[in-house]
């Protein structure tokens, strides 16, 4: 009995929020992963592009709201997020339009195309903050909880209650359905592999009829997906607030390093890696101990490896160690 | 003289400018914004030696400001003797864990040839040492933080004069660039600009949670200054006689005694704090100033030349026998060193040391917004950038203000629209701030006063 209920526990504080987590990672990383792959620059507006198409998501869902439209159980921000993509899209190939093309065309160097995504980030920024202001946003609506901790505990008769929200289910299930439509958008469709083969080798590519301004206005539209549903589902879970978003670029960056630049499936579990040792290097195991050791044996600490505060830094340290030992990324992207 | 026209001309209208400001808003915020330039100015000249003479890129520069801080605070607060004498004789110890640690890392490194096994020997010391030094130090830092939670709760600082803290500060600052150098800077340029960055915020995690050092977030204040305090100056004779001479013309013209001495007064509590800025002000213009010329003399000397010369070719000058690896290193310690000069700085003038307020919007982007506005490897182009761009930071917000009166003229005052534009006023500097540097990278990549390179 009390192996269940430290299995419970583990599930209830480690296993589903970090799975939830890193999948909001894993959009994210995939989209700086796509970027830098094919337009090959680092994105530093990534944060703020995710805030900026959850934003659009929050502004229809009050507006469905207030004709009084809604999806029961679900949350209305599911109707809302195909009219924000919409916008997303022309916000992207505007800004694509007017400012990274000349670049692109030019060909210079991707650092002075980083430099300018820094530009875009301000005005991303600030545009976001002028519209719906900096403060934080809660969105949701529907049935908040699939399991309650108490429902749990009266149906098995263990001591240890697990929640599970609705958002969590529908996080990991809309980035299971958006990331395995999108592998084999890029396996199996024409336009896919030819976006491969201009991310692997651009001249070749170029050379058999490739045709660029198609492949990059693809990835803009694909990037725009990823990142107005990352961000709406990040701010569905916890709460929108720009900031917190524009703080996210830097887990999301390290997910996308670690599972190797430039490779989508590197990124995608590379979300998940740093999600889970995000959170299993910070939970206090002291309850995990009580219930497997036997009493003599008991800690007396809260037998947490790092407190809580450090959260960012475990991320930043496994990006630092995998730069430094493996530069490429665990899963092999483009070598440095 | 002719040749460097452009350069006086654009200085000019920067000083014109915030005399402008002097004569229309008030000198107090014109000096305020003076000042903050000048830091910004030392900060910029950080990062162009990095960026403009060694094609470096750095996003760490947050890190380093608050180290620069840190050193403030470390210098100029007097010693809490209750908490070195509760939690001091762990904290030293644990030191010299961490110092034999490096040691051993540091032997094995030399003593074994790369393998796996050298690898899990260096982790394993680590993972070892990490958990040691925990046990050491825990009960010393709970000890530490007890101390008086609600004024100390940290060991304090050596109560040195805050001034020392500059040189301090850059050494702090120049250390850990040496350790971030060493690990980092064979990354390729988009990775190194990440991988700073996320050091930077690493650093900033450890200043704000370890409050035996920093009292964390809850920010030390009321530090030590290098100028009087305003207080004691509205009380000084020869202050009020100053000021009383300033303002003779317009002291004259009111005969009643009473109101004389109230007008009188007024202006005393104006011109102290004139002065404790003009003070700071002159303290910041020797550093800028000193800084100026050691880096123009270094742009010009041969190993300027050969800065550039990597920068603009890496393999051409490996080839020519330059240690391309080891002059990277240097520039990337020396740099951020005169940024840790900068952050110290800055806490000397607010007086208070808040790790909360380190965020990398403004600590990190908007130094690389100033180097490349004002002219990336150009050093008066890199002063004039944080001159610029720092005047437009502030003064964006009443630029905003006009604007936004000025489009929603016809629209009635309490129309929502407008509401809600005056409210997100303060948003518009990071409107300007983007809009400027995309209009710059696209139509002046090279900044306002681009890089001049002349063979003497």
């Amino acid at each position: 009995m009390d192996f269940a209920n430290a299995i419970i526990l583990l599930l209830n504080y480690i296993f589903v929020p970090a799975l939830t987590y890193g999948s909001q990672l894993a959009l994210g990383a995939i989209f700086v992963t796509l970027i830098y792959g094919i337009l090959r620059f680092a994105n530093f507006a990534t944060g703020d592009m995710m805030s900026f198409g959850t934003m659009f998501t929050i502004l229809f869902t009050w507006y469905l709201q207030s004709v009084g439209i809604s999806l029961g159980f679900l949350p209305t921000a599911l109707l809302a997020i195909p009219f924000a993509i919409i916008f997303m899209i022309g916000y992207m190939l505007m800004i694509d339009k007017y400012v990274f093309k000349y670049y692109r065309v030019n060909k210079s160097p991707p650092v002075q195309l980083a430099m300018v995504s820094i530009g875009v980030m301000f005005v991303t920024q600030a545009v976001v903050r002028i519209i719906i202001g900096p403060s934080d946003r809660r969105f949701f609506d529907g049935e908040k909880f699939l399991i309650k901790a108490g429902e749990f505990k009266e149906m098995t008769g263990l001591n240890e209650g697990l929640a599970i929200k609705s958002t969590q289910v529908l996080t990991i299930i809309v980035t299971l359905i958006l990331v395995s439509s999108l592998f084999w958008f890029l396996n199996k469709t024409k336009t896919g592999k030819s976006m491969r083969a201009y991310s692997d080798n651009e001249d070749l590519a170029l050379l058999s009829g490739i045709d660029p301004k198609k492949i990059v206005m693809t990835t803009w539209v694909i990037a725009g997906i990823l990142a107005t549903i990352g961000g709406a589902l990040y701010g569905l879970d916890k709460s929108f607030k720009p900031f917190t978003y524009f703080n996210n670029m830097l887990p999301i960056f390290a997910a996308a390093i670690v599972g190797g630049i430039g490779n989508p499936f590197g990124a995608f579990l590379g979300g998940y890696v740093i999600a889970f040792s995000e959170i299993l290097l910070t939970y206090a195991y002291r309850k995990f101990f009580m219930y497997v050791l036997p009493e003599s044996m008991e800690p007396g600490g809260l037998v947490q490896l790092l407190s809580t505060d450090y959260k960012f830094a475990v991320s930043f340290s496994i990006l630092v160690i995998v730069l430094l030992y493996r530069p490429s990324g665990i899963f092999k992207g483009k070598v440095l | 003289m002719r040749k460097n026209l452009n350069v006086i001309a654009a200085y000019s209208i920067m000083m014109g400018l915030i005399i402008l400001v002097g004569i229309f808003q008030s000198w107090n915020i014109a000096l305020s914004i003076f000042n903050l330039c000048l830091i910004s100015a030392v900060m910029t000249m950080g990062a162009n030696i990095q960026w403009g003479y060694a094609g470096l890129i750095n996003f760490g520069i947050m890190g380093y400001t608050a180290l620069g801080g840190l050193a403030a605070v470390l210098i100029s607060v007097n010693p809490v003797q209750e908490a070195w004498s509760a939690g001091g004789s762990n904290i030293l110890f644990s030191l010299l864990l961490i110092i034999g640690m490096v040691l051993a890392v540091r032997y094995v490194l030399k003593k074994y040839e790369k393998s796996k096994i050298r690898t899990y020997i260096i982790a394993t010391i680590i993972i070892l040492g990490i958990i040691i030094i925990r046990f050491v130090s825990e009960p010393g830092i709970e000890a530490i933080e007890e101390v008086d939670p609600a004024k100390t709760g940290f060991l304090g600082g050596l109560g040195l004069p805050i001034i020392f803290s500059w040189i301090v500060g850059a050494l702090f600052a120049g250390g850990l660039a040496f350790v971030i150098g060493k690990v980092a800077l064979g990354l390729r340029a988009d990775y190194l600009a990440i991988a700073t960055l996320l050091i930077s915020e690493i650093v900033i995690a450890i200043i704000k949670h370890e409050d035996w050092l920093t009292r964390g977030v809850k920010n030390v204040i009321g530090l030590k200054r290098p100028a009087p305090y305003e207080v004691n100056l509205q009380q000084t004779d020869w202050f009020i006689n100053l000021v009383e001479k300033f303002n003779a013309n317009k002291l004259n013209l009111i005969s009643d005694f009473a109101e004389r001495q109230a007008a009188l007064n007024q202006f005393v509590i104006e011109g102290s704090s004139v002065f404790v800025k003009l003070c700071y002000s002159g303290l910041f213009l020797v550093v800028v100033i000193i800084l100026l010329i050691l880096t123009q003399k270094a742009l010009y000397s041969p190993w300027g030349r050969m800065m550039r010369a990597i920068r603009d070719n890496e393999e051409a000058a490996n080839a020519m026998g330059k240690n391309v690896v080891k002059q990277h290193l240097l520039i990337f310690v020396l740099g951020s060193a005169i940024v840790g000069i900068a952050g110290a700085m800055l806490v000397t003038q607010d007086g208070l040391f808040t790790p909360g307020s380190y965020r990398p919007m403004r600590y990190t982007f908007l130094i690389w917004v100033m180097v490349i506005v004002g002219g990336s490897g150009n050093n008066f182009g890199a002063i004039l950038g944080g001159f610029a761009v720092w005047f437009l930071w502030i003064e964006a917000a009443p630029i905003g203000l006009y604007l936004v009166n000025l489009t929603t003229a016809g629209l009635d005052e309490t129309h929502a629209l407008k509401v809600h534009l005056i409210e997100s006023v303060p948003y518009f500097r990071f409107l300007m701030m983007g809009i400027g540097l995309l209009l710059i990278m696209r139509y002046r990549p090279k900044g306002i006063l681009p890089e001049k390179i002349e063979i003497k």
